[in-house]
């Protein structure tokens, strides 16, 4: 028989007893997708004909990528000897950038699923998570998956596992979710293993937001584990951080199609819409109470979102920015942690200023606007946010070099990290030079197995946004991986250097480094803008500065010739029309003075720091 | 100006004309251009429109001067009935492909039916283009007789490893014989040079301006070399068995010609042209840089009236078709509007040291003169007075002039 419910229990009226709450721990690319894709057919909530491969992942960019940036939960039934049981799968995200919603995805469950490819082991985004797991006291069910796979070594990373989390390599499940071998198994584990919810039915309603999307048909969509009473449909709730109230339209269970109910009851997972249209009235970690009979205390845990990575975005075109805004007001709406305010660039024209939860964010959200807004942008370099003390004592805090405060500096602090990198033991002399090149200091080192090693280091978060991850993959030949957390700040000898074409700063190319490196990014940027910037009718000088004082030069040359020789009958229209064209060319230009630069210099100057970021999942 | 590039309209078969082309055409003169499409040999630089015999698909180089004067009726024809009012033919070009590759007895005939058609001013300027190697004493003489008044030789260099590389098949020891010839018989002669070709030296250079000034020409035409792309050079140069041009050694070598020839008696008149006297000036290049009427007989010729341009069928075998079926042989042309006419206007006469007169410009273009008198790209006096003259730097960088005085 098959261990489907035959007899599903009802949202809220399933006692918690019959209730378990978990979420899957992976690095991407280990394979929760599929691995939820073979709970949903298993449990039979969505038939085998309709099963679309990696149900869950709703978004074009998550499903190209492989990343789940937002998480759902579905309602799975399940029975164990002959007794119904409702799992809620919560899916997390899976990156450092959304490690506050990860944590509030964890605070949700009882337990978690810590899956591992069996081909290649955890890794440092997992480690992280299981940690966060862990400290949320989450029973932990080890699996590893891909055992299907040529390459997998079950016995080696069972090891790695059981030594990592205690027990014996035995208890460790192995698991293909592309032929479904062992998920029945792992469902059965999860109701053994997994405790059920606690809470009081009987306190004032108390559920706990772990996200919140929006919905262009129904409003903003949120996801809610009910701790503590009831919540029933056509109530007035309150979100208790800023005691706004809304009249709950619509409650149920996502299964994983949304499904109504008569409302949710302890521990139970689902849905709510109040006909809100914009998230950040639903803030992830905020608490949901009755307003009529409210509690007295929100439950722990809840944070603002906080940008920690700033970049300037402005349209190719000058005549997009209303549409870049209608864009950015639009995706603000969906997602709390992008802020972002008008800038304007003496070298771009007029954009945002925009702040992201890291580098990831950032990248999703920009080629969120080239392919749904369908918009050409310039992203300038990513920044983080400096406070700049002058010799006034007065303090400015920072997020774009052209707010550098000039005059004299008595110190500048900058977000630091603590960096976990996993990597092959081979690889340790190349990490280490990587992290010393970026002003790391190394805080400890672990074999996670004899073959792997875990180095901790703090970096200043600064030094990352640039093309880290991208040089650690690549001295790496793609082993290591990453993890961070923010650690607080710290005083550095942090200078801006501005990049000036015939004595105009292009405020684009500012950037705030460290004074060793100063030197080294002025030749960089300088060379780099010989190559991208034709040769003008008139010589074009590039310096490098500090202040006053320049620390690099480079020269572009005056064009001695432009001209077509000959101009007869036939000609005239020829080099009429590739007149016509240059003009077109010219509109593309950015004038810095009198210099004319193309778009692409731009780009490419802008781009290069952050090369290979794709790379970045 | 139009955002898009102009699109060519499709030609009417009967070639008619708008009515705009007649207005102001007795003001303008009229000049015709006869396009001889053959060649010995295609060098491998050149993507004028011209073919070797084994190219020309049964039509025959003999017939040919037959084709191009069925043109001239039909051009008479359309002329009178658009309206455009008769005029003596002001300025006659050979140009090609090889015009010498024809008997002179057959550009005679050409020329013979352009006067009977529409008669030519008194001393109208006939130029030939001529290869040095396929013209003599007595053929010159025949072109002469025929009111044949001037020849434009295709010297290109002096330098036998530049020519070479030109695919010039001509011997430099034959070019001052073939000068000589057409002085003796009166012609005013002019020499056409190339600079610039892959591997030429300033002193190669030098060589060829020294042969061009000592055989006292009274005109000369010097072109940086172009490499156009579909042309066997450019897929040379792409294979990397030829160097690129280097433009910075073009205007090196544009500028030792300008002094060179300076020195030796010839003024600029035009971006590429000098002349040792006004009346030595080709008044029939002038009269395009100057939007006067023309019309272009042949293959591939391109023709202008009244701000009417269009461009026959490229191929001597669909030429003739068209032409002896008594049907327009353009293929394609445009009716420019007004702000086209200034745009060709602007980038025509700024290239002529004449100038143009700063009026034509719109007034939101004139303030930027100012920074090109600055940037020492036009000459600030004739500025002051009113006409726009490039500087010598202007001249090697008249289309960015041209491009900062359009918008």
């Amino acid at each position: 028989m098959s261990p489907r419910a035959v007899t599903p229990r009802q949202p809220a009226a399933t006692d918690p007893a019959f209730i378990r709450n978990f979420c899957i721990i992976a690095h991407i690319d280990h394979g929760k997708s599929t691995l939820a894709d073979r709970m949903l057919q298993l449990t039979g909530i969505v038939d085998d004909r309709s099963m679309r491969a990696q149900y869950l992942d709703r978004m074009d960019i998550e499903r190209e990528r492989g990343i789940t940036i937002k998480s759902q939960a579905v309602r799975m039934p399940w029975e164990v000897d002959g007794e119904a049981y409702a799992l809620n799968m919560i899916d997390t995200p899976g990156h450092v950038d959304f490690s506050y919603e990860v944590s509030r995805s964890l605070a949700a469950c009882e337990g978690a699923i810590l899956l591992v490819d069996a081909a290649q082991g955890i890794e440092a985004q997992t480690l992280a998570n299981l940690y966060l797991a862990l400290e949320n006291d989450l029973a932990i069910i080890p699996v590893l998956n891909k055992i299907d796979l040529p390459a997998a070594d079950p016995e080696r990373y069972a090891k790695e596992l059981s030594d990592l989390i205690g027990g014996s390599p035995d208890d460790v499940l192995r698991v293909s979710g592309k032929t479904g071998v062992g998920v029945e198994k792992l469902l059965d584990k999860v109701v053994r293993t997994v405790p059920a919810p606690k809470g009081d039915k009987d306190a004032p309603a108390r559920a706990m937001i772990f996200d919140s999307v929006y919905d262009s048909y129904r409003g903003v969509v949120t996801y809610i584990r009910m701790v503590d009473g009831k919540l029933s449909p056509r109530e007035k709730v309150q979100m208790m951080s800023t005691k706004a109230t809304h009249e709950l339209l619509e409650i149920g269970v996502s299964s994983p199609e949304p499904i109504p109910s008569q409302g949710l009851g302890v521990g139970e997972v689902g849905y709510l819409i109040t006909g809100v249209k914009d998230v950040r009235q639903s803030k992830v970690g905020d608490t949901v109470t009755n307003a009529a009979k409210p509690a007295a205390e929100p439950l722990a845990g809840y944070v603002e979102p906080k940008p920690m990575v700033f970049s300037g975005l402005y349209p190719i075109d000058g005549s997009d920015y209303p549409l870049l805004r209608e864009a950015l007001d639009k995706l603000k709406l969906s997602d709390a942690a992008l802020v972002y305010e008008p800038e304007t660039s003496v070298a771009l024209g007029f954009g945002f200023r925009c702040g992201f939860l890291g580098l990831l964010h950032l990248e999703i959200i920009t080629e969120r606007l080239q392919r749904e807004f369908n918009l050409d942008l310039i992203a300038t370099a990513p920044s983080v946010i400096y406070e700049v003390t002058t010799d006034d004592g007065k303090t400015t805090v920072v997020t774009n070099p052209s707010e550098f405060p000039g005059g004299k500096i008595q110190a500048v602090s900058e977000p630091i990290v603590k960096a976990s990198i996993l990597t092959p033991k081979d690889y340790v002399g190349a990490v280490m030079d990587l992290c010393q090149s970026r002003r790391g200091s190394l805080e400890g080192m672990d074999y996670l197995g004899p073959e792997r090693v875990e180095l901790r280091y703090t970096l200043p978060l600064g030094e990352i946004v640039f093309d880290f991850f991208d040089q650690l993959k690549s001295r790496t030949q793609g082993y290591a991986s990453l993890d961070y957390e923010l650690s607080g700040r710290q005083t550095a000898d942090l200078v801006k250097v501005d990049i000036l074409l015939q004595g105009e700063q292009v405020d684009a190319f500012s950037a705030i480094v460290h004074k060793d490196k100063a030197y080294a990014y002025g030749v960089m940027m300088a060379s780099k803008l010989r190559e991208l910037i034709p040769r003008q009718q008139f010589e074009v000088p590039i310096q490098a500065a500090i202040g006053a004082r320049v620390i690099a030069r480079e020269t572009i040359r005056a064009m001695r010739k432009d001209v077509l020789a000959k101009c007869y009958g036939g000609d005239i229209t020829r080099k009429r029309k590739l007149l016509e064209k240059q003009k077109e060319g010219k509109k593309r230009m950015k004038m810095v003075g009198r210099v004319e630069v193309p778009q692409e210099a731009f780009i490419a100057a802008l781009s290069t720091d952050q090369s290979g970021r794709d790379e970045k999942k | 100006m139009p955002s898009a590039l102009p699109l060519a309209d499709p030609a009417p078969a009967d070639g008619l004309l708008p009515a705009s082309a007649a207005d102001g055409a007795a003001d303008r003169t009229l000049s015709v251009y006869l396009h001889v499409p053959f060649c010995r040999v295609r060098c491998g630089y050149c993507d004028f429109n011209t073919y070797t015999a084994g190219e020309l698909r049964g039509v025959s180089q003999r017939d040919y001067p037959d084709h191009a004067i069925a043109e001239v009726a039909f051009a008479d024809q359309v002329l009178r009935s658009s309206g455009v009012p008769a005029r003596p033919v002001s300025t006659v070009f050979f140009g090609g492909g090889t015009p010498t590759l024809l008997p002179a007895d057959d550009l005679a005939r050409m020329l013979g039916a352009v006067r009977d058609t529409w008669g030519l001013v008194p001393g109208a300027e006939v130029t030939v283009e001529a290869n040095p190697d396929s013209v003599t004493a007595s053929s010159l003489q025949v072109l002469a007789n025929a009111g044949v008044t001037r020849v434009s030789f295709g010297m290109q260099s002096a330098v036998p490893s530049v020519l070479a590389v030109l695919d010039r098949t001509h011997d430099p020891a034959r070019v001052p014989l073939a000068v000589q010839w057409a002085k003796d018989s009166g012609l005013n002669v002019s020499v056409d040079l190339i600079y610039g070709s892959p591997g030429e030296t300033v002193a190669d250079w030098d060589r060829s301006l020294d042969a061009a000034i000592a055989m006292a020409p009274d005109h000369v035409s010097a072109y940086s070399l172009i490499v156009e792309p579909g042309t066997a050079m450019a897929r040379k140069i792409a294979r990397g068995e030829l160097p690129e041009p280097d433009e910075d050694l073009h205007a090196t070598f544009y500028e030792l010609a300008d002094d060179r020839l300076a020195a030796a008696g010839f003024h600029w008149y035009e971006v590429s042209n000098w002349a040792r006297s006004e009346q030595q000036r080709s008044q029939h290049n002038l009269a395009y840089w100057c939007s006067q009427d023309w019309w272009g007989i042949g293959p591939g010729a391109h023709s202008h009236v009244g701000g009417v341009r269009w461009w026959n069928a490229k191929h001597p075998a669909a030429y003739a078709e068209r032409v002896l079926g008594g049907v327009s042989p353009a293929v394609g042309r445009e009716a420019l509007d007004a702000d086209t006419q200034l745009l060709e206007r602007v980038l025509l006469e700024i290239r002529i040291a004449d100038g143009m007169p700063v009026e034509v410009l719109p007034a939101s273009a004139r303030p930027r003169v100012a920074g090109l008198i600055a940037d020492g790209l036009v000459e600030g006096p004739a500025a002051v007075q009113g006409r726009l003259i490039l500087t010598r730097r202007g001249r090697l960088l008249a289309d960015a002039v041209v491009r900062s005085l359009i918008d």
